[in-house]
Protein backbone atom coordinates (compact mmCIF):
# COMPACT_ATOMS: atom_id res chain seq x y z
CA UNK A 1 0.00 0.00 0.00
CA UNK A 2 1.04 3.57 -0.82
CA UNK A 3 0.38 6.45 1.09
CA UNK A 4 -0.29 9.80 -0.83
CA UNK A 5 1.98 12.15 0.71
CA UNK A 6 0.81 14.98 -1.15
CA UNK A 7 -2.36 16.19 0.78
CA UNK A 8 -0.60 15.86 3.78
CA UNK A 9 2.37 18.52 2.81
CA UNK A 10 -0.73 20.63 1.39
CA UNK A 11 -2.36 21.20 4.29
CA UNK A 12 0.43 21.90 6.86
CA UNK A 13 1.13 24.53 3.24
CA UNK A 14 -2.59 25.71 4.11
CA UNK A 15 -2.59 26.00 7.97
CA UNK A 16 0.82 27.68 8.00
CA UNK A 17 -0.25 30.34 5.67
CA UNK A 18 -3.81 30.33 6.96
CA UNK A 19 -1.98 31.25 10.41
CA UNK A 20 0.60 34.11 9.32
CA UNK A 21 -2.49 35.46 7.76
CA UNK A 22 -4.53 35.27 10.34
CA UNK A 23 -2.05 36.99 13.02
CA UNK A 24 -1.75 39.71 10.57
CA UNK A 25 -5.14 40.45 10.41
CA UNK A 26 -6.38 39.08 13.69
CA UNK A 27 -3.74 40.98 16.42
CA UNK A 28 -5.19 44.51 15.08
CA UNK A 29 -8.44 43.44 15.06
CA UNK A 30 -8.35 41.86 18.45
CA UNK A 31 -6.47 45.21 19.96
CA UNK A 32 -9.51 46.79 18.50
CA UNK A 33 -12.06 44.75 20.05
CA UNK A 34 -10.00 44.69 23.33
CA UNK A 35 -9.52 48.50 23.83
CA UNK A 36 -12.55 50.06 21.66
CA UNK A 37 -15.42 51.44 23.39
CA UNK A 38 -17.44 52.30 20.63
CA UNK A 39 -21.18 50.56 20.62
CA UNK A 40 -20.55 48.92 17.26
CA UNK A 41 -17.69 46.98 18.98
CA UNK A 42 -19.81 44.17 19.92
CA UNK A 43 -21.67 43.57 16.25
CA UNK A 44 -18.16 43.54 14.84
CA UNK A 45 -17.38 40.72 18.14
CA UNK A 46 -20.30 38.78 16.60
CA UNK A 47 -19.23 38.34 13.29
CA UNK A 48 -15.81 37.46 14.40
CA UNK A 49 -17.00 34.79 16.32
CA UNK A 50 -19.88 33.53 13.69
CA UNK A 51 -18.01 30.68 12.41
CA UNK A 52 -17.94 28.83 15.54
CA UNK A 53 -21.44 28.70 15.09
CA UNK A 54 -22.23 28.56 11.35
CA UNK A 55 -22.36 24.63 9.75
CA UNK A 56 -18.90 25.23 7.60
CA UNK A 57 -20.67 24.35 4.53
CA UNK A 58 -22.99 27.45 4.83
CA UNK A 59 -19.73 29.45 4.75
CA UNK A 60 -18.81 27.09 1.23
CA UNK A 61 -21.53 27.91 -0.14
CA UNK A 62 -21.75 31.63 0.42
CA UNK A 63 -18.37 31.64 -0.64
CA UNK A 64 -19.27 29.82 -3.68
CA UNK A 65 -21.54 32.15 -4.44
CA UNK A 66 -19.58 35.70 -3.76
CA UNK A 67 -15.67 34.33 -5.46
CA UNK A 68 -18.17 32.59 -8.49
CA UNK A 69 -17.77 34.62 -11.68
CA UNK A 70 -21.43 36.46 -10.92
CA UNK A 71 -20.54 36.79 -7.19
CA UNK A 72 -19.60 40.39 -6.04
CA UNK A 73 -15.67 39.36 -4.91
CA UNK A 74 -15.66 37.37 -7.78
CA UNK A 75 -16.25 40.38 -9.95
CA UNK A 76 -13.99 42.46 -8.09
CA UNK A 77 -10.83 39.78 -8.43
CA UNK A 78 -12.03 39.19 -12.27
CA UNK A 79 -11.88 43.01 -13.43
CA UNK A 80 -8.50 42.82 -11.53
CA UNK A 81 -7.06 40.15 -13.55
CA UNK A 82 -7.07 37.32 -10.86
CA UNK A 83 -9.69 35.12 -12.63
CA UNK A 84 -11.64 33.70 -9.92
CA UNK A 85 -10.99 32.22 -6.28
CA UNK A 86 -12.97 28.93 -6.01
CA UNK A 87 -10.61 26.00 -6.64
CA UNK A 88 -7.27 27.63 -6.01
CA UNK A 89 -5.04 27.65 -3.47
CA UNK A 90 -5.60 31.29 -2.56
CA UNK A 91 -9.25 30.51 -2.51
CA UNK A 92 -8.67 27.71 0.32
CA UNK A 93 -6.59 30.48 2.13
CA UNK A 94 -9.74 32.99 2.04
CA UNK A 95 -12.34 30.17 3.13
CA UNK A 96 -9.76 29.14 6.06
CA UNK A 97 -8.93 32.84 7.17
CA UNK A 98 -12.71 32.88 8.11
CA UNK A 99 -13.58 29.65 9.39
CA UNK A 100 -10.64 30.07 11.93
CA UNK A 101 -10.68 33.35 12.64
CA UNK A 102 -12.54 32.94 16.31
CA UNK A 103 -10.28 30.54 17.25
CA UNK A 104 -7.27 33.35 16.79
CA UNK A 105 -8.80 36.92 17.48
CA UNK A 106 -10.42 35.53 20.57
CA UNK A 107 -7.47 34.10 22.90
CA UNK A 108 -5.39 37.29 21.68
CA UNK A 109 -8.84 39.45 22.70
CA UNK A 110 -8.58 37.65 25.99
CA UNK A 111 -4.88 38.38 26.78
CA UNK A 112 -5.38 42.09 25.64
CA UNK A 113 -7.77 42.82 27.91
CA UNK A 114 -6.56 40.49 30.76
CA UNK A 115 -3.66 42.72 30.97
CA UNK A 116 -5.42 45.66 31.52
CA UNK A 117 -4.84 49.77 30.56
CA UNK A 118 -2.03 50.05 33.67
CA UNK A 119 1.28 48.72 31.95
CA UNK A 120 0.34 50.74 28.71
CA UNK A 121 -0.12 53.78 30.84
CA UNK A 122 3.32 52.99 33.05
CA UNK A 123 5.10 52.59 29.35
CA UNK A 124 3.40 56.19 28.11
CA UNK A 125 4.76 57.81 31.32
CA UNK A 126 8.19 56.70 30.13
CA UNK A 127 7.78 58.39 27.30
CA UNK A 128 7.15 54.89 25.09
CA UNK A 129 5.81 55.87 21.72
CA UNK A 130 2.77 54.15 20.89
CA UNK A 131 4.45 51.67 18.70
CA UNK A 132 7.06 51.14 21.21
CA UNK A 133 4.27 50.11 23.64
CA UNK A 134 2.37 48.02 21.69
CA UNK A 135 5.46 45.98 20.20
CA UNK A 136 7.71 46.24 23.80
CA UNK A 137 4.85 45.84 26.37
CA UNK A 138 1.41 44.65 24.56
CA UNK A 139 2.56 41.58 22.46
CA UNK A 140 5.12 39.95 25.26
CA UNK A 141 2.49 40.48 27.71
CA UNK A 142 0.17 39.11 25.88
CA UNK A 143 2.53 36.31 24.17
CA UNK A 144 0.08 33.10 26.06
CA UNK A 145 -2.79 34.49 23.71
CA UNK A 146 -0.78 34.46 20.83
CA UNK A 147 0.61 31.06 21.42
CA UNK A 148 -2.77 29.64 22.03
CA UNK A 149 -4.79 31.43 18.83
CA UNK A 150 -1.90 30.23 17.01
CA UNK A 151 -1.65 26.60 18.01
CA UNK A 152 -5.77 26.71 17.77
CA UNK A 153 -5.68 28.68 14.19
CA UNK A 154 -3.26 26.12 12.75
CA UNK A 155 -5.17 22.88 14.26
CA UNK A 156 -8.79 24.11 13.10
CA UNK A 157 -7.54 24.20 9.77
CA UNK A 158 -5.92 21.41 9.47
CA UNK A 159 -9.31 19.74 10.29
CA UNK A 160 -11.03 21.55 7.83
CA UNK A 161 -13.26 19.87 5.93
CA UNK A 162 -17.42 21.29 4.89
CA UNK A 163 -15.58 24.52 3.61
CA UNK A 164 -13.04 22.97 1.19
CA UNK A 165 -15.62 20.38 0.03
CA UNK A 166 -17.90 23.17 -1.13
CA UNK A 167 -15.08 25.29 -2.77
CA UNK A 168 -11.90 23.00 -3.15
CA UNK A 169 -13.23 20.57 -6.09
CA UNK A 170 -10.49 18.47 -5.28
CA UNK A 171 -7.64 19.44 -7.23
CA UNK A 172 -4.69 17.13 -6.46
CA UNK A 173 -1.71 19.51 -5.04
CA UNK A 174 -4.30 22.60 -5.23
CA UNK A 175 -7.26 21.78 -3.05
CA UNK A 176 -7.11 18.40 -2.11
CA UNK A 177 -6.19 18.59 1.82
CA UNK A 178 -6.04 15.94 4.24
CA UNK A 179 -9.42 15.66 4.86
CA UNK A 180 -10.90 15.39 1.81
CA UNK A 181 -8.42 12.77 0.93
CA UNK A 182 -9.47 10.47 3.89
CA UNK A 183 -12.96 11.09 2.94
CA UNK A 184 -12.40 10.20 -0.77
CA UNK A 185 -10.60 6.95 0.38
CA UNK A 186 -13.61 5.98 2.74
CA UNK A 187 -16.17 6.79 -0.46
CA UNK A 188 -14.01 4.74 -2.38
CA UNK A 189 -13.95 1.81 0.01
CA UNK A 190 -10.01 2.17 0.01
CA UNK A 191 -10.59 2.36 4.32
CA UNK A 192 -6.48 0.99 4.56
CA UNK A 193 -5.47 4.14 3.38
CA UNK A 194 -7.98 6.07 5.48
CA UNK A 195 -6.76 4.66 8.85
CA UNK A 196 -3.24 5.65 7.89
CA UNK A 197 -4.40 9.17 7.33
CA UNK A 198 -6.69 9.26 9.83
CA UNK A 199 -5.45 7.44 12.65
CA UNK A 200 -2.26 10.20 11.80
CA UNK A 201 -4.54 12.63 12.13
CA UNK A 202 -5.76 11.69 15.07
CA UNK A 203 -2.35 11.52 16.57
CA UNK A 204 -1.26 14.77 15.75
CA UNK A 205 -4.74 16.43 17.07
CA UNK A 206 -3.91 15.06 20.60
CA UNK A 207 -0.31 15.62 20.56
CA UNK A 208 -1.33 19.53 19.39
CA UNK A 209 -3.70 19.68 21.87
CA UNK A 210 -1.69 18.26 24.82
CA UNK A 211 1.35 20.13 23.93
CA UNK A 212 -1.03 23.66 24.15
CA UNK A 213 -2.14 22.47 27.73
CA UNK A 214 1.56 22.24 28.94
CA UNK A 215 2.91 25.29 26.94
CA UNK A 216 -0.03 27.37 28.74
CA UNK A 217 0.54 26.14 31.79
CA UNK A 218 3.93 27.10 31.83
CA UNK A 219 3.74 30.71 30.06
CA UNK A 220 1.06 31.17 32.74
CA UNK A 221 3.29 30.46 35.36
CA UNK A 222 6.68 32.23 34.02
CA UNK A 223 4.19 34.98 33.70
CA UNK A 224 3.28 35.45 37.28
CA UNK B 1 -66.59 17.19 32.46
CA UNK B 2 -63.25 15.31 32.46
CA UNK B 3 -65.08 12.15 31.35
CA UNK B 4 -66.30 13.77 28.45
CA UNK B 5 -63.39 15.13 27.16
CA UNK B 6 -61.45 12.17 28.13
CA UNK B 7 -64.54 10.44 25.74
CA UNK B 8 -63.80 13.15 22.82
CA UNK B 9 -59.89 12.60 23.19
CA UNK B 10 -61.18 9.03 22.49
CA UNK B 11 -63.41 9.32 19.77
CA UNK B 12 -60.26 11.54 17.78
CA UNK B 13 -57.81 8.99 17.89
CA UNK B 14 -60.18 6.08 16.83
CA UNK B 15 -60.96 8.50 13.85
CA UNK B 16 -57.21 9.27 12.96
CA UNK B 17 -56.14 5.69 13.45
CA UNK B 18 -59.11 4.85 11.08
CA UNK B 19 -57.81 6.64 8.47
CA UNK B 20 -55.08 4.60 7.74
CA UNK B 21 -55.34 0.82 7.35
CA UNK B 22 -54.04 -1.87 10.04
CA UNK B 23 -51.36 -3.29 8.01
CA UNK B 24 -49.55 0.82 6.93
CA UNK B 25 -45.93 0.38 8.16
CA UNK B 26 -42.74 2.42 7.53
CA UNK B 27 -39.94 1.67 5.11
CA UNK B 28 -36.58 3.49 5.55
CA UNK B 29 -35.04 3.71 2.52
CA UNK B 30 -31.16 5.37 1.09
CA UNK B 31 -30.97 6.85 -2.29
CA UNK B 32 -28.01 7.95 -4.77
CA UNK B 33 -28.07 11.92 -4.29
CA UNK B 34 -28.80 11.85 -8.39
CA UNK B 35 -32.05 10.35 -7.67
CA UNK B 36 -33.95 12.60 -5.55
CA UNK B 37 -36.08 14.40 -7.44
CA UNK B 38 -37.78 11.27 -8.87
CA UNK B 39 -37.79 9.56 -5.51
CA UNK B 40 -39.69 12.51 -4.06
CA UNK B 41 -42.28 12.12 -6.40
CA UNK B 42 -42.15 8.33 -6.60
CA UNK B 43 -42.50 8.17 -2.67
CA UNK B 44 -45.26 10.59 -3.03
CA UNK B 45 -47.40 8.34 -4.98
CA UNK B 46 -46.04 5.42 -3.13
CA UNK B 47 -47.54 7.13 0.19
CA UNK B 48 -50.85 8.02 -1.55
CA UNK B 49 -51.26 4.18 -2.75
CA UNK B 50 -50.24 2.07 -0.46
CA UNK B 51 -50.27 3.85 2.72
CA UNK B 52 -46.95 2.89 4.06
CA UNK B 53 -44.66 5.55 5.19
CA UNK B 54 -41.17 6.21 3.10
CA UNK B 55 -38.10 7.75 5.94
CA UNK B 56 -35.44 8.47 3.31
CA UNK B 57 -32.10 9.46 3.48
CA UNK B 58 -29.95 11.04 0.25
CA UNK B 59 -26.54 10.65 -0.23
CA UNK B 60 -23.39 9.62 -2.09
CA UNK B 61 -23.59 5.52 -3.21
CA UNK B 62 -20.52 5.39 -1.06
CA UNK B 63 -21.22 6.64 1.98
CA UNK B 64 -24.75 5.21 1.83
CA UNK B 65 -22.76 1.77 1.54
CA UNK B 66 -20.03 1.95 4.13
CA UNK B 67 -23.04 3.49 6.43
CA UNK B 68 -25.08 -0.28 5.61
CA UNK B 69 -22.02 -1.84 6.03
CA UNK B 70 -21.65 -0.65 9.50
CA UNK B 71 -25.63 -1.26 10.25
CA UNK B 72 -27.40 1.74 9.33
CA UNK B 73 -30.83 0.75 9.86
CA UNK B 74 -31.88 0.87 5.90
CA UNK B 75 -34.33 -1.61 4.63
CA UNK B 76 -34.17 -0.72 0.70
CA UNK B 77 -31.17 0.89 -1.17
CA UNK B 78 -31.16 2.43 -4.46
CA UNK B 79 -27.44 2.88 -6.01
CA UNK B 80 -26.05 5.06 -8.32
CA UNK B 81 -24.48 1.91 -9.60
CA UNK B 82 -24.20 -1.77 -9.87
CA UNK B 83 -20.94 -2.49 -8.17
CA UNK B 84 -22.12 -1.40 -4.56
CA UNK B 85 -25.45 -3.22 -4.12
CA UNK B 86 -23.37 -6.13 -5.99
CA UNK B 87 -21.25 -5.99 -3.11
CA UNK B 88 -23.88 -6.08 -0.56
CA UNK B 89 -25.65 -9.04 -2.20
CA UNK B 90 -22.60 -11.14 -2.18
CA UNK B 91 -21.71 -10.13 1.38
CA UNK B 92 -24.97 -11.16 2.22
CA UNK B 93 -26.48 -8.37 3.22
CA UNK B 94 -29.36 -7.88 0.33
CA UNK B 95 -31.34 -9.67 -2.25
CA UNK B 96 -33.37 -9.34 -4.88
CA UNK B 97 -31.21 -7.26 -7.24
CA UNK B 98 -32.47 -4.91 -10.29
CA UNK B 99 -32.05 -2.13 -12.05
CA UNK B 100 -34.42 0.25 -11.72
CA UNK B 101 -33.06 3.01 -14.06
CA UNK B 102 -30.33 4.04 -16.84
CA UNK B 103 -28.84 7.32 -16.32
CA UNK B 104 -28.00 9.75 -18.95
CA UNK B 105 -25.09 11.66 -19.33
CA UNK B 106 -24.65 15.33 -20.26
CA UNK B 107 -22.54 18.03 -20.92
CA UNK B 108 -24.54 21.13 -19.21
CA UNK B 109 -23.62 25.30 -19.23
CA UNK B 110 -25.61 27.55 -16.96
CA UNK B 111 -24.82 30.51 -19.73
CA UNK B 112 -26.61 30.40 -22.58
CA UNK B 113 -24.28 32.10 -24.90
CA UNK B 114 -22.10 28.87 -24.04
CA UNK B 115 -21.48 26.23 -26.77
CA UNK B 116 -22.10 22.50 -25.30
CA UNK B 117 -20.83 19.74 -27.99
CA UNK B 118 -17.87 17.51 -28.97
CA UNK B 119 -16.70 20.46 -30.82
CA UNK B 120 -16.68 22.94 -27.74
CA UNK B 121 -15.08 20.04 -25.69
CA UNK B 122 -12.17 19.85 -28.30
CA UNK B 123 -11.42 23.70 -28.68
CA UNK B 124 -11.42 23.61 -25.00
CA UNK B 125 -11.83 27.53 -24.25
CA UNK B 126 -12.95 27.44 -21.12
CA UNK B 127 -10.96 27.36 -17.57
CA UNK B 128 -12.61 24.52 -15.89
CA UNK B 129 -14.81 21.64 -16.04
CA UNK B 130 -16.84 20.14 -13.57
CA UNK B 131 -17.37 16.18 -12.79
CA UNK B 132 -18.20 13.79 -10.11
CA UNK B 133 -15.42 12.21 -8.44
CA UNK B 134 -14.79 9.01 -11.18
CA UNK B 135 -13.51 6.93 -8.63
CA UNK B 136 -16.33 6.86 -6.45
CA UNK B 137 -19.72 8.19 -8.52
CA UNK B 138 -20.43 6.37 -11.68
CA UNK B 139 -21.58 9.36 -13.41
CA UNK B 140 -18.10 10.68 -12.89
CA UNK B 141 -16.44 7.19 -14.57
CA UNK B 142 -18.87 7.66 -17.11
CA UNK B 143 -17.72 11.76 -18.02
CA UNK B 144 -14.20 10.47 -18.10
CA UNK B 145 -15.02 7.32 -20.43
CA UNK B 146 -16.60 9.73 -22.59
CA UNK B 147 -13.14 12.18 -22.86
CA UNK B 148 -11.18 9.10 -23.19
CA UNK B 149 -13.16 7.87 -26.35
CA UNK B 150 -13.14 11.46 -27.79
CA UNK B 151 -9.54 11.73 -27.60
CA UNK B 152 -9.30 14.55 -25.13
CA UNK B 153 -8.53 13.45 -21.67
CA UNK B 154 -5.22 14.09 -21.61
CA UNK B 155 -5.92 17.69 -22.95
CA UNK B 156 -8.57 18.30 -20.63
CA UNK B 157 -7.34 16.65 -17.41
CA UNK B 158 -5.92 20.24 -15.62
CA UNK B 159 -9.78 22.24 -16.40
CA UNK B 160 -11.14 19.11 -14.11
CA UNK B 161 -13.27 20.05 -10.90
CA UNK B 162 -14.31 17.37 -9.00
CA UNK B 163 -17.51 17.09 -7.00
CA UNK B 164 -17.91 14.78 -4.15
CA UNK B 165 -21.04 13.47 -5.97
CA UNK B 166 -23.15 14.62 -8.90
CA UNK B 167 -24.88 17.12 -6.86
CA UNK B 168 -21.72 19.03 -6.37
CA UNK B 169 -20.70 19.06 -9.86
CA UNK B 170 -23.93 20.53 -11.01
CA UNK B 171 -23.83 23.12 -8.32
CA UNK B 172 -20.53 23.78 -9.57
CA UNK B 173 -21.54 24.92 -13.05
CA UNK B 174 -25.30 26.00 -11.42
CA UNK B 175 -22.80 29.24 -9.76
CA UNK B 176 -20.44 29.49 -12.83
CA UNK B 177 -17.61 28.62 -11.13
CA UNK B 178 -17.55 26.12 -13.91
CA UNK B 179 -18.64 26.91 -17.38
CA UNK B 180 -18.98 23.56 -18.75
CA UNK B 181 -19.65 20.47 -16.37
CA UNK B 182 -21.01 16.18 -16.95
CA UNK B 183 -24.06 15.94 -14.85
CA UNK B 184 -26.64 13.52 -14.84
CA UNK B 185 -29.92 14.57 -17.37
CA UNK B 186 -31.60 13.73 -14.35
CA UNK B 187 -30.47 16.78 -13.07
CA UNK B 188 -31.92 19.59 -15.10
CA UNK B 189 -34.48 17.42 -16.97
CA UNK B 190 -37.43 19.45 -15.18
CA UNK B 191 -35.42 23.04 -15.80
CA UNK B 192 -34.51 24.48 -19.19
CA UNK B 193 -31.69 26.95 -18.69
CA UNK B 194 -28.69 27.14 -20.15
CA UNK B 195 -27.32 24.48 -22.48
CA UNK B 196 -26.58 21.24 -23.04
CA UNK B 197 -25.53 18.32 -25.08
CA UNK B 198 -26.97 14.69 -24.73
CA UNK B 199 -23.52 12.73 -25.05
CA UNK B 200 -24.44 9.82 -27.34
CA UNK B 201 -24.36 6.46 -25.02
CA UNK B 202 -21.84 5.28 -27.29
CA UNK B 203 -19.37 7.46 -25.65
CA UNK B 204 -19.81 6.04 -22.42
CA UNK B 205 -20.59 2.56 -20.77
CA UNK B 206 -24.43 2.64 -19.51
CA UNK B 207 -24.93 3.55 -16.31
CA UNK B 208 -27.30 0.79 -14.67
CA UNK B 209 -28.52 2.23 -11.35
CA UNK B 210 -29.17 -0.87 -9.21
CA UNK B 211 -31.36 -1.22 -6.54
CA UNK B 212 -31.88 -3.90 -3.28
CA UNK B 213 -33.79 -5.12 -0.55
CA UNK B 214 -31.45 -5.08 2.38
CA UNK B 215 -31.60 -7.68 5.12
CA UNK B 216 -32.61 -5.03 7.61
CA UNK B 217 -36.07 -5.00 5.54
CA UNK B 218 -36.62 -8.54 4.99
CA UNK B 219 -39.54 -8.78 7.29
CA UNK B 220 -41.07 -5.54 6.83
CA UNK B 221 -44.07 -5.78 4.57
CA UNK B 222 -43.76 -2.22 3.46
CA UNK B 223 -40.05 -2.42 2.47
CA UNK B 224 -41.24 -5.27 0.32
CA UNK B 225 -43.99 -3.08 -1.10
CA UNK B 226 -41.36 -0.66 -2.24
CA UNK B 227 -39.70 -2.45 -3.57
CA UNK B 228 -42.50 -4.29 -6.17
CA UNK B 229 -43.98 -0.34 -6.89
CA UNK B 230 -40.44 0.90 -7.92
CA UNK B 231 -40.94 -1.53 -10.56
CA UNK B 232 -44.27 -0.86 -11.77
CA UNK B 233 -45.21 0.27 -14.52
CA UNK B 234 -46.63 3.64 -12.30
CA UNK B 235 -43.16 4.39 -11.16
CA UNK B 236 -42.20 3.66 -14.85
CA UNK B 237 -43.39 6.44 -16.09
CA UNK B 238 -42.00 9.19 -13.04
CA UNK B 239 -38.91 7.69 -13.80
CA UNK B 240 -38.77 8.52 -17.32
CA UNK B 241 -40.07 11.90 -16.97
CA UNK B 242 -36.63 12.53 -14.91
CA UNK B 243 -34.34 11.79 -17.59
CA UNK B 244 -33.23 8.10 -17.11
CA UNK B 245 -34.03 4.92 -19.43
CA UNK B 246 -36.22 1.97 -17.90
CA UNK B 247 -36.36 -1.53 -18.92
Amino acid sequence: MEIDWQPVWLTLKLAATTTLVLLLVGTPLAWWLARSHTRWKEVVGSLVALPLVLPPTVLGFYLLLMLGPNGPIGELTQSLGLGTLPFTFPGLVIGSVIYSLPFVVQPIRNAFEAMGERPMEVAATLRASPLTRFFGVAIPLARPGFVTGSVLGFAHTIGEFGVVLMIGGSIPGETKVLSVAIYDHVESLEWEQAHWLAGGMLLFSFIVVFSMFLLEKRLRRSGT
Amino acid sequence: MNNRIRLIAFALLLGLMSTQPLIAGKVRIAVAANFTAAMREIAANFEKSTKHTTVISYGSTGKLYAQIRNGAPFEVFLAADQRRPQKLEIDGLASERFTYAMGKLVLWSSDEKRETSKAALKRGDFKRVALANPKTAPYGTAAVTTMQRLGIEAALRKKWVIGDSIAQAHQFVATANAELGFIALAQIALDDSGNRWDIPQTLYDPIRQDAVLLDKGLKNPAAAAFVSFLQSPAAKVVIDKYGYATE
